[in-house]
């Protein structure tokens, strides 16, 4: 226990390194933190504040403003269903419910054996392909409900 | 010195002065939530709004930033500015159902809640105007408090929610707060704020307790002085 707390702080100060200890650059720093674990876990926030000597009032501030970050684990695959209005009107949330089936999660949650983790977004971007689910940064285009668990499958390999 | 005319009042003042101060030092009233003589303004809540007039222009503008200048008319009661400060009051209602403070000012400008706006259940007291919190960074230096989340779901509160483990319970966030947010419940030895207990320190001449432990601490390691000469009440001193 003790070593691996040790280890996630070299860990933790080579990101501080790449920005150089820049208070400023707080956000790219837990953006770092994030793209590591998959999550901001409160240790390691509890570990910037230390070791940037920043309040860890400051940095839970931060933490929790910003939507990209996440508080809670996240799966290995992110599930996003674009709930913009073109991808809404096209019925996204027939998409998202049956997600909600096929995974057995709520929206917002993460699969037991830590696979996926559903999430609702507003929009993509790509308004021309809607209905659209972005599934590990991978944008499924025009989607149907009969394609889903042909979809999921790919991805639980 | 700049000359200005407040509700038709010649009013002269010091360069800087904010509109709501010259107003305040010549008897005339503005309403105010998060305005605090120790702290700086940062127009938070909005109801000290005024209408300023510079030639044939005229703009609603918060009296607790915007300083006096030559030749600036104020109207601290126009029709115009009194619409403004109704559908505040009518949001800060609607936000803070359970608020003394706000239903009394309301009470006061005949302002009643309007069927329009939902009343709020899980916002308390909070008008999220940051008083406590800059309170707690820059007078008392601890940063224990801030805002987390943000939108509807943004609250004040230690980080986590839970964990307050920098606050040393000095109570000037519970002091500063506009509406009564913040409950700081105190038995003899014992002080309770942020969900966490805060032993007190008896007074070495009088016996009485007059501030947590924690706090004398923090003071003892900011200035050098040592919790022992720090132990006697401001009274017995």
């Amino acid at each position: 226990m003790e070593t691996a707390r040790t280890d996630e702080r070299t860990k933790l100060r080579e990101i501080i390194a790449r920005y150089h200890g820049e208070k400023s650059s707080l956000i790219a720093i837990l953006q770092d933190i994030q793209e590591a674990y998959n999550y901001l876990p409160v240790a390691i926030l509890k570990m910037v504040g230390q070791e940037m000597d920043i309040p860890l009032m400051r940095v839970y501030e931060v933490a929790t403003f910003y939507n990209a970050f996440s508080l809670t684990p996240r799966g290995k695959n992110v599930v996003e269903v674009c709930a913009g209005t073109a991808c809404h009107v096209k019925g996204a949330i027939n998409l998202l419910e049956n997600l909600e089936r096929e995974l057995e999660i709520k929206c917002g949650e993460t699969t037991k054996d830590e696979t996926f983790t559903l999430e609702q977004v507003r929009c993509l971007g790509c308004c021309s392909l809607a209905p659209v689910v972005r599934i590990d940064g991978n944008i499924h285009a025009y989607l149907t409900q009969q394609q889903i668990p042909d979809i999921l499958r790919n991805y639980r390999k | 010195m700049a000359k200005c005319i407040i509700d038709g009042k010649k009013i002269t003042a010091p360069d800087g002065t904010p509109i709501l101060q010259a107003a305040r030092d010549n008897g005339i009233d503005i309403p105010t939530l998060c305005s605090h003589e120790s702290i700086e303004p940062s127009g938070a809540c909005r109801l000290c709004v005024v209408e300023i007039k510079k030639g044939k222009r005229s703009k609603i503008v918060t009296s607790c930033l915007y300083q006096v200048e030559d030749g600036l008319e104020v109207d601290t009661k126009s029709e115009r500015v009194m619409n403004v400060r109704r559908l505040v009051l009518a949001l800060l209602l609607a936000r803070n159902p359970a608020s003394e403070v706000i239903r009394e000012i309301a009470v006061k400008m005949g302002v009643n809640p309007q069927p329009r706006f939902k009343l709020d259940e899980d916002k308390g007291k909070c008008i999220l105007c940051r008083l406590c919190v800059r309170t707690c960074a820059d007078i008392v230096g601890v940063n224990a408090i801030g805002l987390s989340h943000r939108g509807p779901s943004k609250t004040v509160g230690p980080p986590f929610d839970e964990d307050s483990s920098a606050c040393i319970g000095c109570g000037a966030c519970a002091y500063v707060c506009p509406t009564g947010h913040i409950l700081m419940e105190e038995k003899v030895d014992e002080r309770k704020i942020w969900g966490r207990r805060f032993k007190m320190k008896a007074c070495d001449t009088c016996g009485r307790y007059f501030a947590p432990l924690d706090q004398l601490e923090f003071i003892s390691k900011k200035t050098g002085v040592s919790v022992a000469d720090l132990s006697i009440c401001t009274s017995c001193r």
